[in-house]
């Protein structure tokens, strides 16, 4: 939003039409980071293609319509570009007022998982059913209040400018509002999400100048939390076996290891070019399981081939790259911490998510931004979006 | 964005989004280059993995090609019967694990139920007897002569039947034409092993796992052409197994079709001539031990003289082959391999085992020439022979006087082979051999082809032996240690004695061995073919043909058409003069020698068709005489052996010449009535191919098979025969050759016989495979029953 003028007298600036005002040179659209903006909207076009060509066949899912899940991606889709819309007309200042809310909101949903409204998807009770086929996955949302509460936090004293660094008072009361969620995150069991918010946190103690020893210490306590959660037996069998199966892909290839072998066998045996959208032997004979969420990454393997996938972590890495200058362009502490969280789960969550389609990750349940199947996640992904783009434009430009 | 403002950001922050930057890209690097590997560097194999995985192979197993004599009939075929087969794995996915479908099967099928769930359940080592060893993914079939009405009920009622199928498929015959049954020469076959499926993988004839392979005879030999190659068609499933398309498919290519030189009608008329010469023994009395003969096997070849091509070729006992056809029962199977089974499964025409006794002297007179004795000489045939006070009688007991060889053989008198042998015996150093022996009797069988295999194209042929002093002194190396403790602690009893002296001198060839052997006694191992062999050669000027049984290999559509042509492996060392010698001197065994009351002075038109024979008797320790009779005519050899079955002439006579007889038409005042001749010439064309590859079959009418049934038990066959009865001479030892022993290999052990193993594929996802079951019922290909049943 650019100032408002107002004419009084008939020489002042004179009111400019909407129009005028979205195609000025100071507009919040001339403004936006388009690249972004761009490979985003490629990524989601991209994205439909493939949850329907992983899906028309799918005929146990789709209840007899070939487009059951593409109509409902769009219509996601087209929800989340209307949310990124919104955080920009709102403004992220104008929202940081609203972060204790909007965290507190987030924290709720979660633990109403834990209750009976919870569904309980492939061993993990993540989603909030809300009746009529629609469910919603609220560690999705704690991914960006995690960001934004930790961000309001470590940067009030420093944007204050009272501070150069946030004090270890501070990081304490930060660490303390990631942890809530996440243990409840643990509770579901989450254990990607958990992994990505780990990833987050890290991201934001290291952007919000805190002490090296604070990120060391935190690295070490993973670790050491790791090697708990392993030895006395937190886990669930089915995560052990994904680990195992991580550990040795020739393990019991029709059982554990059964989704990361059909994974890669897709994705390899599509070579440079692919077997064409819609040709993929792997997909339309439906060998990879969750192919449309999780593991759409294998459909543009196997049917674009090195060339379409490759295009895929291209336009990632433009997202990224993007959001990497976002966040070093800002001028406030706050919308930096924002900014670099973001670019940590959007990278972590790619790498993690098309890692284990080949091999390189251990699996776990979570979706590919921009392009996986699922609501939740594509709104949490476009309202982050939106925060980008609204640090862009509420940065002041030089005269 | 050129001029940044300053945002009071210190330098820390700065330095970390940098390092947050660089971190975050190499992740996508790391990405991209994985993609990289797995797609275009390692993209080939998964391309192979993935067409594995959604591409599934139903079997269209290739029709086996057909056995056919020389005139067309077949003799090994196929029928389309119609199985029942059950899907373990869809039992399985019923709430009561295919209870209630068994029993409602049972009962349409007319069986018990508990006979069906035997059946398909699968073996391991709690499971007895009958029980599924095949691979538990593989229909198992129930049974495979299921009425159409019964396959009626179970196709239309599909719904109570869920894994069942029944279907019509291609199921090996031996229909027998004319009687001949012909078991030992066809051979038989059986399922396919995992080992050999694995063996095979890359060869250019791989099996499938429904394959049946020939474990003997010509179903063996000729496996790789009468097998063809099998059909695949390629369909394209998910992962559930459903059909989404057709891949690329093999068509079936029918196996190619064989023709042989047998004759049914031949084959049928000798084995009924065995048959009956052998229970016409066992009413005989055995003077030497006191009982009648036991007759326990018999062989006889019949055999092209100008080819060395078989005619005819039975083994005695015998077995019907299609106990082998479906699966062979285990209680089958002991009786066909058993201890108290005799071994039917023997081929003892090619794997029996004797010493030829007298018919070996063509072999000695031979020799004899060779060492510079004329033919025509005069030997002194004596009533005995005496060497270092041993006795060696002439088991005719008569003297002749002074002879000529040919003489000698006519009337086969063993005093002068013994003489000869020994004198060569002493010419060649005697006890102490020099260097440079020529041996001349020894080198002689070797030449004739004795000791090594024939050559015949049937399996698991046996070579025999020459008891020459190469094999004296191994067999000595091999028993001497077992001999000398044996007469070390043996005593004085006789058997002792032998022992000791074979302790110490058993490396040596001794005179008594010699002069044994030049009778054809002792050590000598023969078989029937390898005599044919000899004496087709003896006819045909002295060429040693491999016997060969297949004549031509005809592909299913009759295009291509290949000759088995005949090929020779040696020649007789004999002047032309000789072998003339020879043949009137065997003329005269059938018109006034050993013969001669089964032929020559039995009402045989030798002046129509010329007669040769000659007669033996071979011993065997603790067993009964071996009966030989070796014949020939200007265009067939006829060789008829019958182990503990008497002389040569008594027990095989009557038979030889009831073979001759139907060959000729014969008939029973010495007229030939050639529309009764059964083949009087070889037959040298092959069956007439129709266009579309139909082999026409040539038929008679009336079977020859009945009008060749001997018409009454020859009552001439119970007489004595003069001077053909020996004993054997006190103090030579005498191995136990027995009758034809079992062979070592795989005649005895069909490979097929797993009883217990479990030969469970290993593979994809279970899911997979269940896809294949799935799709194979549904697909209603026709699918060979190779499962064996018990």
């Amino acid at each position: 939003m650019s100032t408002r003028t107002f004419s009084l007298d008939g020489y002042g600036p004179r009111r400019r039409s909407a129009w005028d005002r979205l195609t000025a040179r100071d507009s919040v659209v001339w403004r936006m980071d388009w690249f972004m903006l761009l490979a985003g909207a490629a990524l989601a076009v991209v994205g439909s293609l493939l949850v329907y060509s992983a899906t028309r066949n799918r005929t146990e899912l789709n209840q007899g319509d070939p487009q059951y899940f593409l109509l409902r991606h769009v219509l996601y889709l087209l929800i989340g570009i209307g949310m990124m819309a919104g955080t920009v007309w709102l403004g992220h200042r104008r929202l940081r007022g609203a972060v204790p809310v909007l965290y507190g909101i987030s924290v709720l949903l979660a633990l109403c998982v834990l209750t009976p409204l919870g569904a309980t998807i492939n061993g993990s009770r993540a989603w909030l059913n809300l009746g009529g086929g629609f469910t919603i996955q609220p560690a999705e949302f704690i991914k960006i209040t995690v960001i934004l509460g930790m961000a309001m936090l470590l940067a009030a004293k420093v944007d204050a400018g009272d501070r150069e660094h946030p004090d270890h008072r501070t990081v304490v009361h930060a660490l303390g509002v990631a942890a809530l969620p996440m243990a409840v995150i643990m509770l579901m069991p989450d254990l990607g999400s958990v992994m990505v918010l780990v990833v987050i946190v890290l991201a934001v103690l290291l952007a919000s100048g805190s002490s090296n020893r604070w990120v060391l210490g935190l690295v070490l306590a993973g670790a050491v939390g790791a090697v708990l959660v392993w030895m006395l037996g937190l886990l669930d069998e089915y995560q052990i076996n994904r680990f195992a199966a991580f550990a040795n892909p020739a393990l019991d290839p029709a059982g554990v290891g059964y989704n990361t072998n059909q994974a890669r066998i897709a994705i390899g045996s599509g070579g440079l070019f692919g077997k064409g959208l819609f040709h993929g032997t792997q997909t339309t004979g439906q060998f990879v399981p969750e192919q449309q969420t999780d593991f759409v990454f294998t459909v543009a393997g196997e049917e674009l081939g090195f060339v379409g996938a490759g295009l895929i972590l291209v336009l990632l890495g433009v997202v990224i790259w993007r959001a990497c200058r976002i966040a070093r362009e800002s001028t406030s502490l706050y919308s930096t911490i924002v900014a670099a969280g973001i670019v940590a789960w959007f990278a972590f969550q790619a790498f993690e998510n098309i890692g284990m389609t080949l091999g390189i990750m251990p699996v776990a349940g979570l979706p590919l931004p921009f392009v996986s199947y699922g609501g939740t996640s594509m709104f949490a992904v476009w309202i982050a979006v939106g925060l980008l783009q609204s640090i862009r434009t509420q940065r002041p430009i030089a005269a | 964005m050129s001029n940044i403002p300053e945002t009071g950001r210190s330098s820390r922050v700065t330095i970390r989004l940098v390092a947050i930057q660089i971190l975050v890209m190499s992740l996508l690097l790391t990405l991209g280059g994985r993609l990289w590997y797995l797609q275009v560097r390692n993209g080939d194999e998964y391309q192979k993995e993935a067409k594995g995985n959604h591409v599934q192979q139903v079997v269209d197993p290739a029709v086996r090609g057909s056995i056919l004599d020389a005139r067309g009939v077949p003799i090994a075929d196929n029928e389309t019967r119609l199985v029942v087969s059950v899907s373990r794995t869809e039992m399985m996915k019923q709430d009561d694990e295919g209870k209630a479908v068994l029993e409602r099967l049972a009962r349409v099928l007319g069986m018990s139920p508990k006979t069906v769930k035997e059946k398909v359940r699968l073996c391991d080592a709690k499971t007895p007897q009958p029980c599924w060893n095949g691979s538990p993914y593989q229909p198992i079939p129930v049974t495979d002569d299921a009425k159409p009405q019964q396959a009626m009920q179970i196709r239309e009622r599909s719904e109570d039947f869920p894994g069942v199928t029944a279907e019509p498929a291609a199921v090996r015959r031996y229909p027998a034409p004319y009687g001949a049954n012909t078991a030992q020469a066809l051979g038989y076959l059986s399922p396919v092993t995992d080992e050999e499926i694995e063996k095979a993988k890359d060869t250019d004839s791989p099996f499938l796992p429904a394959d049946e392979v020939g474990r003997s005879g010509l179903e063996r030999t000729y496996d790789s052409k009468l097998r063809g190659s099998a059909g695949v068609t390629r369909y394209e499933v998910d992962n559930l197994g459903r059909v989404m398309g057709r891949a690329d498919s093999d068509k079936a290519k029918p196996g190619d079709n064989l023709v042989t030189s047998l004759d049914s009608r031949v084959q049928a008329v000798t084995e009924k001539q065995l048959d009956q010469a052998m229970k016409a023994a066992r009413h005989e009395f055995d003077k030497n031990t006191g009982r009648n003969y036991k007759a326990d096997a018999g062989a006889a070849v019949v055999m092209e003289n100008k080819t060395g091509r078989v005619v005819a070729m039975a083994s005695n006992p015998e077995y019907d082959p299609n106990a082998w056809v479906g699966g062979i029962s285990g209680k089958e199977y002991a009786k066909l391999t058993g201890k108290k089974s005799n071994y039917p499964l023997l081929n003892r025409s090619i794997q029996g085992l004797s010493a030829p006794g007298s018919i070996f002297k063509v072999i000695s007179t031979s020799a004899a020439v060779k060492a510079g004795y004329p033919f025509d000489g005069n030997y002194d045939c004596s009533s005995s022979y005496e060497v270092g006070g041993q006795v060696f009688k002439n088991f005719e007991s008569k003297g002749y006087g002074n002879i000529d060889l040919g003489r000698a053989l006519e009337v086969s008198c063993d005093t002068v082979f013994y003489d000869l042998a020994y004198k060569e015996w002493k010419k060649d150093g005697g006890n102490m051999p020099k260097k440079g022996a020529k041996d001349w009797f020894y080198k002689m069988a070797h030449e004739f082809g004795l000791g090594k295999k024939t050559g015949v194209d049937l399996p698991n042929e046996v070579s025999g032996r020459v008891p020459d002093r190469r094999w004296k002194k191994e067999y000595w190396e091999a028993n001497k240690d077992a001999w000398c403790k044996q007469g070390k602690d043996g005593g004085d009893s006789y058997a002792a004695k032998i022992a000791k002296e074979n302790c110490v001198s058993g490396m040596k060839m001794r005179a008594g061995d010699s002069i044994n052997y030049s009778i054809g006694q002792g050590d000598t191992l023969v078989t029937p073919v390898q005599m044919a062999t000899i004496y087709s050669a003896l006819a045909n000027g002295g060429t040693l043909y491999d016997p060969t049984l297949g004549k031509a290999i005809v592909s299913a559509d009759g295009k291509s058409v290949k000759e088995i042509e005949p090929q020779p492996h040696g020649r007789l060392p004999l002047s032309k003069k000789t072998l003339a010698q020879m043949d009137k001197a065997l003329q005269g065994v059938a018109t006034r020698g050993s013969a001669a009351w089964r032929f020559g002075q039995a009402g045989w038109p030798q002046d129509k068709i010329k007669m040769r024979a000659k007669t033996g008797t071979a011993e065997v320790a603790g067993k009964q005489t071996t009966s030989w009779l070796a014949t020939y005519t200007d265009d067939f050899t006829i060789v008829m052996t019958i182990s503990q079955g008497g002389t040569g002439s008594g027990a095989s006579g009557p038979a030889v010449r009831k073979i001759y007889d139907a060959l000729y038409g014969v008939g029973g005042g010495g007229g030939i009535d050639k529309k009764k001749a059964l083949l009087p010439k070889p037959e040298a064309g092959l069956p007439k191919i129709s266009k579309d590859g139909n082999i026409e079959a040539q038929l008679d009418k009336d079977s020859p098979g009945d009008s060749a049934k001997p018409k009454d038990v020859p009552e001439d066959a119970t007489q004595d025969v003069p001077g053909d009865g020996r004993r054997q001479p006190p103090g030579t030892r005498r191995e136990d050759e027995g009758p034809p022993q079992p062979p070592q290999g795989e005649a005895q052990q069909p490979a097929a016989y797993r009883p217990g193993e479990d030969s469970r594929q290993t593979g994809r996802g279970a899911a997979a495979r269940n896809a294949f079951l799935a799709l194979a019922h549904d697909s209603g290909q026709r699918r060979y029953p190779g499962g064996e049943r018990r």
